[in-house]
């Protein structure tokens, strides 16, 4: 027999004993929190404000996002133009985000152009006057570019499914229209940005080959910022679900092809079932070799890709199934997706899949965690979450632990296609 | 500076190692040198669909991907114009699993007809998704048919047609895996926690006893200088219209090149750029304004794509970029404006390294181009280039007669 019929010997991932690298903690005079992860092979810097600024926090629609979004458009001394002039002359990046809870600000730099860019960040964080006519050229170009994403199928599936499970009125389910643009006024994203940036909450996260000051320059510039850690942040909001199941959206009388979105709240990250949740996804449709994949792309040719995800939201969740398909095998993809969810319900997973899927997470955390910036961003979800580093090694846990009648259990209380909202859009 | 070590086996395989022993994992990434630009005129899309191929069994493995996952691996692959590239991440412990799986590929492919079924059906759905239908998706085939006379960046890597892929034949994927796949054309990358010795005689091990092929020498049809500016006009179910210009730039390996790359970034990188500035900010014609090239190994384009506010005339918005254009061409840029672009481009570069995937990547495909070791002399190429040689690039290239343009007009307005 060729030695090519036979596999070379491996260790397996699943016995590795991994360690989540240590955070650094330190507080700024002002009481804001920074946490640091030191390493890495190149001299750059990531240093990221993370503010609750989230679209939960706003009165009125994306009056969050379009405060996060002019951040650099701005401030008492210097206009749009000057501020990015000054961070792209040093090859930096400053980019900001808005989530649903939280809003950020991140700075990527190369570590010897560090202190040039700081007392203009601080800048940003305290006198930004949000000028009319930035304003207006923004929301133009904002409504502009809505009226393209409303032509694409995956952009529309991906508001509506979100609204059926969330509810129009809930921060996970609203969305943006014409009219929520034309209502923004200049006074909204100043009383929001007072409120929400330079009195509101923050941290502060920082990674790279670290200069032995940082926590001094952070302190120098940051540490007098009007910042408040102890903010009160008070505000619920329920899911209203929608009572019709099943949605069918004609969006492009011309498409080729639909965009399907099959999906059911789950609670969250707290919840104790959410571990073995997450390996039963990552077996139906989390990675290349999963079942969807096999069945639907591997096997049936239905799609280019589809996938299954657990939504990364910190008061409730959902469970959903992601794919664009041939108007022609729309139906048919469907009925997999449910076959396969059934499948999981009816019959244990086989040793030999569980012990690939386990290996390959493990791969894939240990492959996760192998620079500054992939484990700060694993810290920093841990504690966004409200979580500590238990929460980890609970996973790693699960992922050792975990057998075919826990999952099959985890299958029936989840994967019921009768809890499923179904959208198709055209 | 990234170190590595290179030695070539009997075969022409070319075998590059990367140590770096910060992390846990190591990367096995090969690169082959084929892409869309060597496909045959009736027979486009085929390197990529070829890509899909590969993950359908070899001839002793019945199952890539399987086995990887195992060993606590993931991987992914791409297909250029210009070339086709796999890689694959793994614990360091289980390197031999990625060879075992590559080198078996490399030898030969179990040419399963199954596999060709689905993969085609396959293709065609990614063709749909991201070129049919997507709002703007035909602007570049259309681009590239229009910009190229002769040269196979005529067409996209998905393909010139949904036909082509639906007709392709096991016979065909024979011929191609044997005239492509092959040792002599292929670059293997090892980096990670990794050591040279051990690597090379694993490589001598898994692919010392694959054939070669003949050297096939490349023949791709050099595309003529052009003298006549081009223009397409088109309309389509989009809610803007767009603009999308570009000019024929030099190949990779020149100098041109570098002044071209400089140029897209004082027209089109970051929000202090020229054409996001004086078109979006401050004339407000334009939604959006991209300039951009795709870094292609033989003389390719520099292009500048825009949607136009409602209500401007498509005349006057194309007037405003030219303006932008002859400023370019008449004007000496300031050193600081050259200081910053060059900035961001050392940025960029030292950014890319940062994940040691990319780093292998990087080295293949400097081998591929030449020499691996032109890693780390790429960005004093840039900081050779002054404000009088982009002032020069700019009076080459910027000429009407060199250009291709497409008014893309909404049939709603």
């Amino acid at each position: 027999m060729s030695f090519r019929k036979q596999a070379p010997a491996i260790q397996n991932a699943v016995d590795f004993d991994l360690k989540l690298p240590a955070i650094q903690q330190f507080a700024l005079d002002n009481n804001i929190p920074v946490y640091s992860i030191h390493g890495g092979t190149q001299d750059v810097i990531m240093i990221e404000f993370v503010f609750f600024a989230g679209n939960w926090y706003e009165e009125k629609n994306i009056i969050a996002a379009i405060t996060n979004a002019l951040l650099k458009n701005g401030t008492k001394t210097k206009n749009a133009l000057a501020i990015n002039e000054h961070f792209e002359f040093y090859g930096a990046y400053l980019n900001t985000h808005t989530y649903s809870e939280t809003a950020t600000v991140t700075l990527h730099t190369l570590n010897k152009n560090l202190e040039y860019l700081l007392p203009v960040l601080a800048e940003l964080f305290t006198d930004c006057i949000f000028p009319e006519e930035e304003l207006t050229t923004y929301i133009k170009n904002a409504k502009q570019r809505l009226e393209v994403n409303l032509k694409k199928c995956d952009f529309v599936a991906n508001r509506l499914i979100d609204e059926y499970i969330y509810g129009h009125n809930h921060p996970y389910g609203k969305y943006s229209t014409i009219a929520d643009f034309d209502a923004i006024e200049k006074n909204d994203l100043q009383d929001f940005y007072q409120a929400n940036y330079t009195n509101g909450k923050c941290m502060i996260f920082v990674a790279g080959k670290l200069p032995t000051n940082i926590n001094n320059l952070l302190n120098k510039y940051f540490g007098n910022l009007p910042f408040n850690y102890n903010k009160e942040l008070q505000k619920n909001y329920l899911p209203v679900c929608n009572k019709t199941k099943k949605h069918s959206i004609i969006n492009d009388t011309d498409g080729v092809q639909n965009a399907i979105r099959i999906a059911r709240s789950f609670p969250n990250k707290q919840h104790p079932d959410y571990n073995n949740a997450q390996i039963l996804n990552t077996i139906l449709g989390g990675f290349f070799g999963s079942r969807l994949m096999k069945n639907i792309r591997e096997d049936k040719g239905y799609t280019y890709g589809i996938h299954s995800f657990i939504q990364n939201h910190f008061h409730q969740t959902a469970w959903m199934i992601s794919t664009e398909a041939g108007k022609d095998v729309c139906n048919a993809t469907i009925e997999e997706v449910y076959k396969e969810m059934k499948l999981l319900c009816n019959e244990p997973i086989s040793n030999d899949e569980l012990f690939l899927v386990k290996n390959y997470l493990m791969g894939n955390l240990l492959s996760n965690q192998s620079g500054p910036f992939q484990v700060i961003a694993k810290w920093k979800s841990l504690i966004l979450n409200n979580l500590n580093e238990d929460f980890y090694y609970n996973s790693i846990h699960t992922i050792k632990t975990t057998n075919a009648k826990d999952l099959q259990e985890i299958a029936n209380k989840y994967l019921n296609p009768a809890d499923f909202y179904e959208l198709t859009v055209l | 500076m990234i170190h590595f070590n290179k030695h070539t086996l009997h075969n022409g395989l070319k075998i590059i190692v990367h140590e770096d022993n910060s992390t846990p994992m190591a990367v096995v990434n090969i690169m082959y040198n084929v892409g869309a630009r060597d496909e045959d005129p009736q027979k486009t899309g085929f390197a990529h669909l070829f890509e899909h191929l590969m993950f359908g069994g070899s001839i002793n493995i019945p199952e890539y991907d399987e086995p990887l996952q195992k060993a606590g691996g993931d991987n992914n692959a791409y297909t250029t114009n210009d070339l086709t590239n796999y890689y694959c991440v793994l614990p360091a412990q289980n390197i031999e699993t990625a060879f075992w799986l590559e080198s078996d590929r490399m030898l030969s492919l179990a040419f399963n007809k199954k596999s060709l079924n689905v993969q085609r059906k396959v293709v065609c759905e990614e063709f749909k998704e991201h070129y049919i239908n997507k709002p703007y998706g035909d602007i570049w085939h259309n681009m590239r048919n229009l910009a190229f006379d002769v040269h196979p960046y005529k067409w996209m890597t998905i393909g010139k047609e949904l036909s082509h892929i639906e007709n392709a034949t096991i016979e065909d994927v024979k011929a191609f895996f044997f005239k492509h796949y092959r040792p002599n054309n292929a670059i293997v990358v090892v980096a990670g926690n990794v050591q040279s010795n051990q690597i090379f005689q694993l490589a001598e091990k898994w692919f010392g006893n694959i054939p070669s092929s003949e050297n096939s020498i490349k023949n791709i049809p050099k595309e003529p200088q052009q003298n006549n500016a081009k223009f397409l006009e088109l309309q389509a179910n989009v809610p803007l219209d767009a603009i999308i210009k570009t000019w024929h730039i030099d190949a990779r390996l020149t100098k041109g090149y570098y002044a071209a790359d400089l140029i897209t970034e004082i027209f089109g990188g970051g929000a202090s750029s020229r054409l996001y500035n004086s078109l979006v900010k401050n004339k407000k014609l334009f939604s959006s304004i991209n300039c951009y090239h795709f870094g292609s190994i033989d003389p390719g384009l520099l292009t500048i794509e825009g949607k136009l506010i409602k209500g401007i005339k498509m005349q006057e918005a194309e007037n405003a970029i030219e303006e932008e254009l002859e400023k370019l061409k008449s004007t000496l840029i300031e050193n600081n404006e050259l200081q910053k672009v060059k900035n961001r481009t050392e940025s960029m570069i030292t950014f890319e390294d940062i994940s040691v995937e990319s780093r292998a990547n990087s080295l293949a495909m400097y081998e591929l181009l030449g020499d691996a070791a032109w890693m780390n002399t790429e960005l004093e190429k840039y900081q050779e280039i002054t404000i009088q040689d982009i002032q020069q690039y700019a009076q080459t290239i910027f000429n009407t007669k060199n250009s291709s343009t497409i008014h893309y007009y909404s049939k709603n307005n």
